[in-house]
């Protein structure tokens, strides 16, 4: 492509941030050239600067950022020289941005074609009666059902993945020449993710509209972008157009990324008598008088980590307040063990409570934020073991020591002071302060870095041949069932669909649901959405 | 000409606050340990000239009897002599020495005040939590016990119980704790219902903890940042309505000396174009934005707003 047509140059871009009065260098000059029609994938993990690239090339730095260096030129304007009501005039315009969580993103009090009107209006681009026509017609280029009628909803009338869409015909809707899209898939479940995904992807094309794409998921990135480029801590790795860059990485820290993907342990044998650590009986469970759960059997056996997958909403986690007896089935029971566990957890022994522990998604909401990690995990061995004074000093630094945290370093901070993957290692050594013999992980990765995510199932995995634990993980990323499970456990509307050890799993025929929930994991194969959709239309006509 | 005057006093009265606070401040953090002094480094100077006010109504309250030139109820002069070098605020209704019931009144008020809110605390509270966390008929039981309550306008209700029951001073102290810990329990509650919910809550009770340890544990220390802050509010409340009732005569009873009765007794003096009588209004004006002062900063420092 030549000179002429660069739509963006980003130079030498430096933007600080704030804390506590004191400004830090959170983007160290990184430069990016942009051409039109061109799609640019920016990739790297949480605090590598994607995002505050990305407002960046729309001019914009958020409250409590400033760019302190650089240049940022869209189309022949410099937009740092440029006054605030220029840019505000580019901004929707020509510029116009998909941010990561469209529920949050929407003003839940205004319908969905109101809000798409807005900017159009606002620009003087179209009158009110052209933009809901034009509306109407991008809601069916993304592929959303009754485009005629769907904008006259409120976007809690919608589910997440059309409000993606809604939002990306939005950002449409004054046929910009650059979208940023920040993360758009992150907080969907693989089978939606696809048909946004494609939906993207063709509007994109059609328009011929250039594209800064934000993710932190490789594979999403390979089927997106034209060419890649790799951020750490706010500068860049490598950049390299798809194809090289996914086959033929040069830098260390970009074949690490890569490889995060392949890590797999073997499945580990049966051990014990046969008798299951768990065994989930028949169990129909319901909120209020719906049911979310229907007859949901299975069994967890020793030193066994059986996963269990779904979309949101497939009942994975009801099935775990079940077993721990914070949501009382209908139906059905939950033995131990061989022993049937009382269904209410008040009513359950403090024995029966020890040999079960929960591991939590979110690891901020999960420690009490005013305690220090010293009583943190030192509490269940005070409760269970009656442990004291020196012993429980010693325990404590001993679990410590186990999950791969320096025990004086870190015994007396607050969970403030730690990072998202040290606060999951200490909800993992609470759960093992208990010495239990199960434990339940709810999308423990889910909200980490994948190299993080890797380190935790690492020592998962360690911990496991370490004490003989029964674990029952809960996930929807099937990449995590591949490296960890030994049994799957597949869910569907409170229903189970399929179950059998991982090599019975992945290996056809598989139930239409399997089926269709393996095929939407997105492979760093640039050219797999192509193929898949391709597939996807030869099955259907 | 009389405006810009008023003007530039006021002017000089803000300055000489703020220059106080910022005095008050470099003092305190130099005096304090560590952790403190990281904390006051961040105090505006409004918060830092709250504080000082504080202590020196506290100090007042503490060493009446030896700052206090006369005693509180002992008649020294006539009636409403005028400001002299012995009498330096003049002598009230009855021939009392103002300046010394002045001083008098900040145990008395402030005291009183206290005692009230800390009692409403304690009883809206624990209440609160417990509702909040055992849920139910519990929760429905007190909620709508409040209800009732707070249906009733406050100062009303107030008078309407202490012509019941009787005035005296526990009386008072009873019927105002009760009718404000029935705010105190609606805050308490809602804050807490944004606790129970969290995880870290939900393996408490799995892990088999006892309700008093979840209240003090998991719940009450991730409450304290807006109960504190309410707790300044409140007690600025409770404060000003000791004051009414005292001015409407069923508050503290005389000769005990207190700053709405004694608005109330020397009132009179204001038709003469004295300013005397409104001393003691503005003794309760300055504690009450004392107190808001330093309220703001803690709820800024809670609620985590930058700017």
């Amino acid at each position: 492509m030549s000179d002429k047509d660069i739509l963006l140059t980003v130079k030498g871009l430096r933007i600080e941030g704030r804390s506590d009065d004191t400004w830090s260098e959170i983007v160290k000059g990184v430069d990016l050239t942009l051409h039109k029609g061109e799609v640019l994938g920016l990739i790297g993990e949480s605090g590598a600067g994607k995002s505050t690239i990305g407002l960046a090339a729309m001019g914009f730095a958020r409250d409590g950022c400033r760019i302190s260096g650089g240049e940022i030129n869209f189309d022949g304007i410099d937009l740092r020289a440029a006054s605030e009501s220029e840019r505000r005039d580019l901004r929707g315009k020509r510029i116009a941005y998909v941010a990561q969580s469209a529920a949050a993103s929407f003003n839940p009090a205004h319908k969905l074609i109101d809000q798409y009107s807005e900017a159009p209006i606002q620009h003087g681009v179209m009158g009110r009666g052209e933009a809901e026509s034009d509306a109407k017609d991008l809601y069916a280029r993304m592929q959303l059902p009754e485009p005629n009628d769907i904008g006259f909803r409120y976007p809690h009338q919608v589910s997440g993945g059309q409000l993606q869409r809604a939002m990306t015909a939005m950002a449409m809707a004054c046929r910009p020449d650059l979208i940023i899209f920040d993360e758009p898939t992150t907080a969907l479940d693989v089978t939606t993710q696809i048909e946004v995904l494609s939906a993207i992807r063709d509007i994109v094309e059609q328009f011929d509209t250039a594209a800064i794409y934000i993710t932190h998921d490789l594979a999403v990135v390979a089927q997106m972008a034209d060419r890649i480029k790799v951020l750490l801590k706010g500068e860049e790795v490598e950049e390299a157009d798809t194809r090289t860059m996914l086959s033929n990485p040069t830098e260390d820290y970009t074949k690490s990324l890569w490889a995060v993907r392949s890590y797999a342990r073997p499945e580990q044998p049966p051990v014990g008598d046969g008798t299951p650590v768990v065994s989930v009986r028949n169990v129909t469970a319901a909120y209020g008088i719906t049911d979310v759960l229907h007859d949901v059997s299975f069994d967890i056996h020793p030193r066994r980590t059986v996963a269990v997958v779904g979309e949101s909403g497939s009942g994975k986690s009801t099935t775990a307040r079940v077993i721990t007896g914070l949501l009382p089935p209908r139906r059905g029971e939950t033995l131990f063990n061989g022993e049937a566990l009382p269904i209410d957890y008040k009513k359950r022994t403090r024995e029966q409570l020890r040999q079960a522990q929960m591991i939590y998604q979110m690891a901020d909401t999960a420690l009490n934020p005013k305690l220090k990690i010293r009583e943190l995990i030192g509490r269940p061995a005070q409760m269970y073991l009656g442990l004291n004074g020196k012993a429980l000093e010693d325990r404590t630094r001993d679990l410590l020591s186990l999950i791969e945290l320096e025990p004086d370093n870190y015994i007396d901070r607050l969970p403030s002071e730690l990072s998202g993957g040290q606060k999951q290692r200490i909800g993992i050594a609470r759960a093992l302060a208990a010495e239990p013999q199960f434990i339940i992980c709810d999308e423990v990765t889910s909200a980490l870095d994948q190299l993080v995510a890797e380190g935790i199932l690492k020592l998962l995995d360690k911990l496991q041949s370490e004490f003989s634990l029964a674990y029952m993980f809960i996930t929807h990323d099937l990449a995590t069932v591949k490296s960890i499970a030994d049994e799957v456990v597949v869910m569907k509307e409170g229903v189970v669909v399929e179950q059998g050890t991982k090599s019975e799993m992945f290996q056809p025929p598989h139930d239409p649901y399997t089926e269709l929930l393996l095929s939407s994991v997105p492979e760093m194969d640039p050219d797999w959405l192509t193929t898949l959709l391709k597939e996807r239309t030869a099955t259907a006509t | 000409m009389g405006f810009f005057t008023g003007l530039f006093w006021l002017a000089v009265a803000i300055i000489a606050a703020m220059a106080a606070g910022w005095v008050f401040r470099q003092a305190a953090i130099a005096v304090s340990p560590k952790g403190v002094a990281k904390e006051l480094r961040t105090a505006p100077l409004t918060a830092s000239f709250g504080m000082l006010m504080i202590i020196l109504y506290i100090l007042a309250a503490f060493f009446a009897p030896v700052i206090a030139p006369f005693s509180e109820t002992e008649i020294v002069g006539r009636e409403y002599q005028a400001w002299d070098n012995v009498h330096l605020l003049g002598t009230d209704n009855l021939g009392r020495d103002m300046m010394s019931r002045l001083i008098y009144a900040a145990r008395n008020t402030v005291g009183i005040a206290f005692i009230t809110t800390a009692l409403a605390f304690l009883l809206g509270s624990v209440l609160g939590l417990l509702a909040a966390v055992v849920g139910g008929w519990v929760d429905q039981l007190l909620s709508r016990a409040v209800d009732v309550l707070m249906a009733i306008p406050a100062l009303i209700f107030a008078l309407l119980l202490l012509t019941i029951i009787g005035t005296s001073v526990i009386n008072m102290i009873l019927v105002i704790a009760l009718i404000d810990s029935t705010r105190v329990f609606r805050l308490a509650r809602a804050v807490a219902m944004n606790i129970v919910v969290m995880d870290y809550v939900e393996a408490a009770r799995l892990r088999g903890e006892s309700l008093w340890r979840l209240i003090t544990r998991e719940i009450l220390p991730n409450a304290m940042a807006p109960l504190v802050a309410e707790f300044g509010l409140r007690f600025c409340f409770v404060f000003l309505t000791i004051s009414a009732l005292s001015f409407l005569g069923l508050g503290i009873q005389p000769p005990t000396a207190d700053w709405g009765s004694m608005v109330k007794d020397n009132a009179t003096l204001i038709s003469f174009g004295d300013i005397t009588p409104l001393l003691p209004a503005g003794a309760i004006a300055l504690l009450t934005v004392s107190v808001n002062f330093v309220v703001d900063w803690q709820l800024h420092r809670a609620s985590g707003l930058k700017e």
